[in-house]
C-alpha cells in the first residue's frame, strides 16, 4: 500500500511539475476509442466577473491539440495486447502534438474496465488539543480501517468524502474546527494492479510520463453532471464500447463506482452475428440505423447490407430496422437492468435525488432514455459534456465526456489521501523502532 | 471466391500508427531547443566550421590576404584615382615654392595615398601661412588654398628683425629696416605676445606718425612710444590708449611733445611727469636766476 501511495504522490508531483511547464496532454483509453487532448494552461483561472462565475476549473486552461483514433488491443476497458495499444496511444499521441505543435510529456490517464470495486471507509480518533490540524487530518485517515481489498489489486482512488467533529457531519474542510472527536468518511475505489501496471508500462514505451491516473466512471461524472446533481446526488451512467461505467455522486464527492463489463461492442457484436455481417458493417449499420423504439414506419425503412463477400444474394440482402431495433434492444435492456442491479446494490434508491445521467458514446442510441426510464426510474436525462474552451465540434460529443472530464481532472484534481501529509508518528516510526532495536540487540 | 473491390484486395491495411523512431523523430522536433539549434545553431556551425578549417591553413590566409590587398590597390592606382598636379592659389610665388618643397610629394600618385591631414599639417608649419585647405578635384588635381599671413609690423631683437601679423605670429625675417619702411616697429622682450595692443596704441597715435620710430614692450610689461629727437612717452600697463589719447589732447593744446622734453612719463594717470633734456633744465634753471648766465664767451 504504502508503495502505491509513494507513486501516487510522485504522480501528483509530476502533474505539478506539468503544471508549471503549461502543457499536460490526457489520455482516455476506451474500448473503441482512444482519445487524446493537449491542454495548455496560461495564466489564473478566470475570477468572477459579472457574466463568468466561477467555474469547475475550466477556465484555467485551454484545449490546443485534440486527436482520436480506433482503439486497437483494448478490450473491456483493459489492454489486452500491448503493442497495439501502444500503436493506437502513438498515434493519438503524434496527431495531436502535430495539432497542438508542442512536445508534450506529461499525461493524464483514464480508462474504464479492471472492475473498480468501491469501498466506503471510516475512521474516527481523538483530538489532542480539540483544534483540528492538518496532522490530525493525515491521522484520522491513517485511523480508517483498510479494507482487504484484495490480493494484486490497487488503490486508484481514496477520497476524503466527509469529515464529522464530535456529531456535526457534513463538514468539507474541518481545519481550524473545535471538538473532541474527527471521524473521517473515505471513499476508496480499487482496481486490478496488473491493468494499471499494463497502463503504466505502454505509456511509458511512448516516452511519455503519467501524471494522473483515473478512473473514467469518474471522469465522465465530473464533466457530464451538472453541479446541483453532483450536490444532491445523481449517478453518471457512461456507456462506453466494451464496459459501462457507473459512478455515483453525492455532495460533490463521488461515492461509489462500479463498472458492467457490456457496452456497445456487445450490441455491435449482436448485429453481426444476427445479421451475418462483418465486425465494422454492423458497426455502421448499428451507428446509422440503430434504435430501441419500433415503429411502424421502421417496418418499411429497409437498411442494404452491402457486402463483398462476391454472392449477389448474400451481398444484395436488405433488413428492416424493425429487425435491427429487435436486435439491439435486448442487449440494451441487458445492460441497463444490470447497471439497475449495480445501483440497487449501492444503494442508489435511499439517495434524496435520483438523477440518472446517462453519457458516453453509447448513450446516442435514439430513443435510449425513453427506454433507461423504464429501467432505471423515471428522472433519466442525456447527459453532455462541459464545455471547455478550445475543443473541437467533433469532440464535443457524449462520447468525449470522460475526455472532458479527464482535463477537468487535470485543471483541478480532487483532494485524494495522498495529497494529505504524513502522520508523523508514522513517518517516524519506523527509524525508531530501528535504533531501538539496534539498542536491544547491542547491549 | 476471390472478393471482387480491390480495397480488400491489397495485402493488409497500412498501419496508421507511426513507428517507434518516427514518433520519437516528431517529438525531437517538436523540442524548442532542438529545433533553434537545428536551424539556427547547425548552419552557424557548419558555416563557421567550413571557415575555421580553410583557413586554418596559413599559406591560404595568407593568399587570401595578398587578395585582398592586390585587389585594394588595383581599385586605388585607377586613373580616376590619379593626382598628378598641385594647384596653390592664394600665395606669393615664393611661398608657393615654399608650399611646394614642403610639400614633398611625388607625383603621379593615387588620391588614397595621400595623407591631406598630415600634408595640411605640413603646410601650415610655415609661418607664412595662416589657413591651408586641401582638396583633390576633379581630373587629378590637389588643389591647396592658402590663406597668407599678412605682415602688419617689424619687430626688432638683438639678433634680427621678424615681420609679424596682427596676431603677433611670425611671419618671416628681413635682414634689413629698410626692406618694409612701411610697416611700424616694436621691440623688447615679449612684443610679440602683445603686437594686437601696439597695434591699438599705433592706431590710436596716428597724428604722430611721422615723427614715431616705434614701440618698446617694457619689461613685458608695458609699452615706450618712441619718437624722433630721442623723445620717449611711457605708457601705463593697463589701459595705453587712453593715455595715448589723453597725450594727443594735452599736445595739441600745449604742443608739448615740440619741446625740449626727454620723456612724458604716463604710467599715473593722474600726474603725467615730464623729463626735460640737460639743456632745457639749464634753461629753466637759468630763467629762475637758479644759475648763472652762460658767458658770452
Amino acid at each position: 500500500m504504502t508503495d502505491l501511495y509513494q507513486t501516487q504522490r510522485a504522480m501528483r508531483n509530476m502533474r505539478r511539475a506539468a503544471m508549471q511547464r503549461g502543457v499536460i496532454a490526457i489520455l482516455d483509453i476506451g474500448t473503441t476509442k482512444i482519445a487524446c487532448l493537449v491542454l495548455r494552461f496560461d495564466g489564473p483561472a478566470l475570477t468572477d466577473s459579472d457574466q463568468v462565475g466561477p467555474m469547475a476549473g475550466q477556465s484555467a486552461f485551454r484545449v490546443i491539440g485534440a486527436a482520436t483514433t480506433r482503439s486497437r488491443g483494448v478490450r473491456f476497458g483493459e489492454i489486452a495486447q500491448m503493442n497495439e495499444t501502444e500503436k493506437a496511444i502513438r498515434t493519438v499521441a503524434q496527431a495531436a502534438q502535430k495539432m497542438a505543435n508542442v512536445r508534450v510529456d506529461h499525461v493524464i490517464a483514464c480508462f474504464s474496465g479492471a472492475d473498480p470495486r468501491s469501498y466506503g471507509l471510516a475512521g474516527d480518533l481523538d483530538l489532542e488539543d480539540s483544534v483540528v490540524t492538518e496532522q490530525d487530518i493525515a491521522r484520522v485517515m491513517a485511523a480508517c480501517e483498510a479494507p482487504d481489498i484484495g490480493d494484486g489489486r490497487d488503490v486508484l482512488h481514496a477520497q476524503p468524502v466527509n469529515f464529522a467533529i464530535d456529531h456535526r457531519t457534513g463538514l468539507g474542510d474541518p481545519r481550524g474546527q473545535i471538538g473532541n472527536r474527527l471521524a473521517c468518511d473515505m471513499h476508496l475505489l480499487s482496481v486490478d494492479g496488473a491493468v494499471v501496471q499494463n497502463l503504466l508500462y505502454c505509456i511509458k514505451r511512448c516516452d511519455l510520463e503519467l501524471a494522473g491516473i483515473a478512473s473514467s466512471a469518474y471522469v465522465s461524472g465530473v464533466s457530464s453532471l451538472v453541479e446541483d446533481e453532483q450536490e444532491l446526488g445523481a449517478a453518471c451512467i457512461d456507456m462506453g464500447g466494451g464496459t459501462t461505467g457507473i459512478s455515483i455522486f453525492m455532495k460533490k464527492h463521488m461515492i461509489y463506482a462500479d463498472s458492467v463489463r457490456m457496452g456497445g461492442d456487445h450490441i455491435t457484436s449482436d448485429i453481426s452475428k444476427g445479421l451475418q455481417v462483418p465486425l465494422a458493417v454492423a458497426e455502421r449499420i448499428k451507428t446509422m440505423n440503430g434504435g430501441v423504439y419500433a415503429t411502424g414506419m421502421d417496418d418499411r425503412e429497409m437498411i442494404d447490407i452491402r457486402g463483398d463477400s462476391g454472392d449477389w444474394e448474400k451481398d444484395r440482402r436488405q433488413v428492416s430496422r424493425t429487425e435491427l431495433i429487435g436486435i439491439m434492444r435486448p442487449r440494451v435492456e441487458e445492460i441497463l437492468e444490470e447497471t439497475r442491479a449495480r445501483l440497487d446494490a449501492a444503494g442508489f434508491e435511499s439517495l434524496p435525488s435520483q438523477q440518472i445521467v446517462l453519457t458516453g458514446g453509447g448513450s446516442q442510441i435514439p430513443g435510449l432514455d425513453g427506454l433507461a426510464a423504464r429501467i432505471l426510474g423515471q428522472r433519466v436525462r442525456l447527459g453532455r459534456p462541459l464545455r471547455v474552451q478550445g475543443l473541437p465540434q467533433a469532440t464535443t460529443g457524449p462520447a468525449f465526456s470522460s475526455a472532458v472530464g479527464l482535463c477537468l481532472f487535470a485543471a483541478h484534481p480532487q483532494d485524494e489521501w495522498w495529497d494529505f501529509d504524513i502522520p508523523s508518528d508514522r513517518y517516524a516510526a519506523k527509524p525508531m523502532r530501528k535504533v531501538m532495536k539496534w539498542f536491544k540487540d547491542n547491549w | 471466391m476471390q472478393p471482387l473491390n480491390r480495397h480488400a484486395n491489397r495485402a493488409g491495411r497500412r498501419d496508421p500508427a507511426p513507428s517507434r523512431w518516427s514518433y520519437r523523430m516528431q517529438r525531437l522536433w517538436l523540442t524548442p531547443v532542438f529545433r533553434v539549434l537545428f536551424r539556427f545553431g547547425l548552419p552557424v556551425f557548419v558555416v563557421f566550421g567550413a571557415i575555421g578549417l580553410y583557413l586554418q591553413d596559413d599559406t591560404r590566409r595568407a593568399a587570401l590576404a595578398q587578395t585582398f590587398i592586390d585587389l585594394r590597390e588595383d581599385f586605388q592606382a585607377r586613373p580616376e584615382f590619379r593626382v598628378s598636379l598641385v594647384s596653390i592659389e592664394g600665395a606669393s610665388p615664393e611661398l608657393a615654392d615654399a608650399i611646394r618643397a614642403r610639400l614633398n610629394l611625388t607625383l603621379p600618385q593615387s588620391s588614397f595615398d595621400i595623407d591631406l591631414a598630415a600634408a595640411r599639417a605640413r603646410i601650415e608649419d610655415l609661418d607664412a601661412v595662416e589657413v591651408a585647405e586641401l582638396k583633390v578635384r576633379t581630373g587629378g588635381v590637389l588643389q591647396v588654398d592658402i590663406t597668407e599671413r599678412t605682415p602688419v609690423m617689424l619687430w626688432r631683437t638683438a639678433d634680427r628683425i621678424d615681420m609679424l601679423d596682427a596676431g603677433g605670429f611670425r611671419v618671416a625675417s628681413l635682414t634689413a629696416r629698410s626692406d618694409r619702411p612701411d610697416l611700424p616697429l616694436i621691440a623688447g622682450e615679449g612684443a610679440d605676445v602683445a603686437a594686437d595692443e601696439a597695434m591699438a596704441i599705433l592706431a590710436a597715435a596716428s597724428p604722430l606718425e611721422a615723427r614715431i620710430r616705434g614701440l618698446v614692450r617694457m619689461g613685458a610689461r608695458r609699452w615706450d612710444i618712441v619718437l624722433d629727437r630721442d623723445q620717449r612717452i611711457l605708457l601705463p600697463a593697463e589701459n595705453p590708449v587712453a593715455a595715448v589719447e589723453r597725450l594727443l589732447a594735452l599736445d595739441q593744446v600745449q604742443d608739448i611733445l615740440a619741446r625740449d622734453i626727454a620723456a612724458i612719463d604716463l604710467r599715473i594717470a593722474a600726474r603725467p611727469v615730464l623729463r626735460l633734456t640737460p639743456h632745457a633744465q639749464l634753461q629753466i634753471r637759468r630763467a629762475q636766476g637758479l644759475e648763472p648766465p652762460e658767458s658770452e664767451l
